[in-house]
């Protein structure tokens, strides 16, 4: 037999088809070059000057803090509601959940104005709750928790359920067999079972919120302080003051490799 | 005392069988993969409710769909040994064991203290805080059964209790299995396909075939007498039973002394002896080789290819030949025959 170079037989090995690497390079270098685009006109010199300034000191602390709340929510509502999706049978179930993952597919331009057709002033809850108390959702902090919310669920939803529906239900029985009661099962077996479902959801969620845009421009509005996310910020800058736009864009991007990096073998593999 | 008369129609498949276990007493429900003894547990345990029939335990009802009454598993007086343990993996073996009493009101403090007096008795005390996944199968397999006694049971249920384990560590779990179990007091009932956990462990044979009974009886009666072509080959295995009269030598009742290549394991022990090991001879054989006996032939059956022969004396047992051994010995009712076994053939089990 004639004798092959190690290189070769590696490539045997493999079994890569040609016309795969050089597309799988494309897509990397389509997603690298708007950053390195990004970073090559960065104002380094002036970035503390531009970091400090108030209308990104604002715009950071609301987007982490309504991030984290609407993340909460999604979790309070998203996890019991992904456990009924995945363990009850009920008519109109598949409805319920085609309808639950509409916000992920639709515009969210189109998700703030239902937003506000139902919370607003003169909306079909919001009315007569403001009739009654005086509290108006839209245009406030709490628009923007509930416009993030409404988009960002889904992705949460999505991934718990998948993440139940894998889980083996047997430990579920052994559960019930030592005396434990639905409660009890569903906080202290299901729940950690899926823990890892749960924990890719609520990043995938909480990305989601940190970036969202048009339901929250549609529903809160863009108060500097009040209302005024990261991306509302930065898009406002990019017409007044590119180099402020960059700089938000940079702790936007930092943001978020904080969160998704350490996680992203460990959780992130759903 | 249980009592159970289960009716459960999944899909095509129909299980239609009626279960009684003693306190004290040690059933075992054998059968074939797919004849519905698992579903038999899930039925008692309150897993699978009942289409017809009806189950109770100690006098109170716990299925009887006729009369509209189900007692919700987490209520039922009963510990579940599941096959594969199913250890909740997050937990430590301590608390695994803490789990029932806890989640049945104990606090927290007197939980952990009872679960630990489990793991002593258990001889589990150092892998308190171990994960299931660092537990060795024999490890594990006690865990599971603390946990399923700890909540103070009537009714001890066990699925395949040694089906996780591998053929080496199996002979000594099953003798620890078989000490563990004679500490508790209830009624238990063993789920298995493997004969030879079934006539260890258990006081009677439930022999469950495409969801029915097919025989029932003493382990003695059902291995001398199988009722069908399938009984025969899952248990047709000989035990005569003995006391230990040396390392290796076991006296029967009949004074007959038989020769084991292993170790005895106790005083009083059971010999397996298969059907097949056991070889017939016209005359006595040359140089007279150990476990050898003179017998006489009382029954014969012809089963397919072989031919089954009961044998009366000193050892009584039956042996498996071929029709053309029966020619050549001249084998008939009154028949007298050497019968030999070789040590390495006989397998003895502590009593």
């Amino acid at each position: 037999m004639k004798p092959r170079r190690a290189g070769a037989r590696r490539a045997t090995q493999q079994r890569t088809p040609w016309l795969i690497l050089p597309l799988a390079a494309v897509a990397v270098a389509y997603v690298a070059v708007p950053f390195v685009a990004l970073l090559q006109r960065a104002p380094w010199s002036g970035l503390g000057g531009l970091l400090g300034r108030s209308i990104v000191v604002d715009a950071l602390r609301l987007s982490i803090t309504t991030a984290f709340a609407a993340t909460g929510l999604a979790m309070l509502l998203g996890i019991p509601l992904a456990w009924v999706l995945a363990r009850t049978r009920f008519p109109g179930r598949s409805v319920a959940r085609a309808l639950v993952l509409l916000p992920m597919v639709l515009p969210p331009v189109v998700g703030g104005a239902a937003l506000l057709f139902a919370f607003g002033r003169r909306g079909l809850l919001g009315g007569p709750v403001y009739d009654a108390t005086g509290f108006l959702l839209p245009f406030s902090i709490w628009g923007v928790v509930a416009a993030n919310t409404f988009v960002a669920m889904p992705f949460l939803v999505l991934t718990v359920e998948s993440g139940l529906r894998a889980a083996d239900t047997r430990y579920e029985d052994a559960a019930a067999t030592l005396g434990a009661g639905r409660w009890t099962i569903f906080r202290r077996i299901t729940v950690p079972h899926a823990g890892p479902s749960i924990i890719a959801g609520a990043v995938l969620c909480w990305a989601r919120a940190l970036g969202e845009f048009g339901a929250t421009v549609t529903f809160a509005g863009n108060l500097q302080g009040r209302t005024q996310t990261m991306p509302l910020a930065v898009f406002l800058a990019l017409e007044s003051d590119r180099d402020a736009a960059i700089a938000l864009s940079l702790v936007l991007i930092a943001v978020s490799l904080a969160v998704i990096l350490p996680l992203r073998d460990r959780w992130l593999t759903v | 005392m249980l009592h159970a008369a289960i009716g459960v129609q999944l899909g095509d498949f129909r299980l239609d069988i009626a279960l009684d276990v003693g306190d004290g007493e040690v059933v075992a429900l054998l059968g074939p993969n797919g004849a519905g003894k698992t579903t038999a547990l899930r039925a008692i345990a309150g897993l699978q409710p009942l289409d017809d029939g009806r189950i109770e335990l100690d006098g109170v009802v716990l299925d009887d769909p006729a009369a509209d009454v189900f007692v919700p598993t987490a209520e039922r007086p009963i510990g579940v040994v599941f096959q594969d343990y199913l250890l909740f993996p997050r937990l430590s073996a301590l608390d695994n064991i803490a789990f029932g009493l806890r989640a049945r009101g104990q606090d927290k403090a007197s939980a952990r203290s009872r679960a630990q007096r489990w793991l002593e008795r258990f001889d589990l005390a150092e892998q308190a805080h171990a994960k299931p996944r660092t537990l060795s199968g024999g490890q594990a397999q006690r865990v599971a059964l603390a946990r399923a006694l700890a909540t103070d049971p009537r009714l001890l249920l066990l699925d395949e209790p040694l089906a996780a384990l591998d053929a080496g560590t199996r002979v000594q779990v099953r003798a620890e299995l078989r000490r563990h179990l004679a500490t508790f007091h209830g009624a238990r009932l063993l789920i298995t396909h493997d004969p030879m956990d079934a006539l260890v462990l258990a006081d009677r044979l439930v022999i469950v075939e495409q969801g029915r009974v097919t025989q029932t009886g003493i382990p003695a009666d059902v291995t001398a007498r199988p009722a069908s072509r399938y009984v025969a080959q899952l248990v047709g295995i000989n035990l005569v039973h003995g006391t230990a009269s040396g390392e290796h030598t076991v006296r029967l009742e009949s004074g007959a002394e038989l020769t084991v290549a292993d170790p005895l394991p106790g005083p009083e022990v059971a010999l397996a002896i298969r059907p097949q090991a056991i070889a017939l001879h016209g005359h006595q054989p040359d140089g007279s080789p150990r476990n050898t006996w003179s017998a006489t032939v009382t029954d014969l059956e012809a089963d397919h290819d072989r031919v089954r022969v009961t044998l009366g004396g000193p050892v009584a047992a039956t042996a498996e030949v071929t029709p053309a051994a029966v020619a050549e010995l001249g084998l008939a009712p009154g028949t007298t025959v050497w019968a030999t076994v070789k040590a390495v053939d006989l397998t003895a089990y502590e009593r």
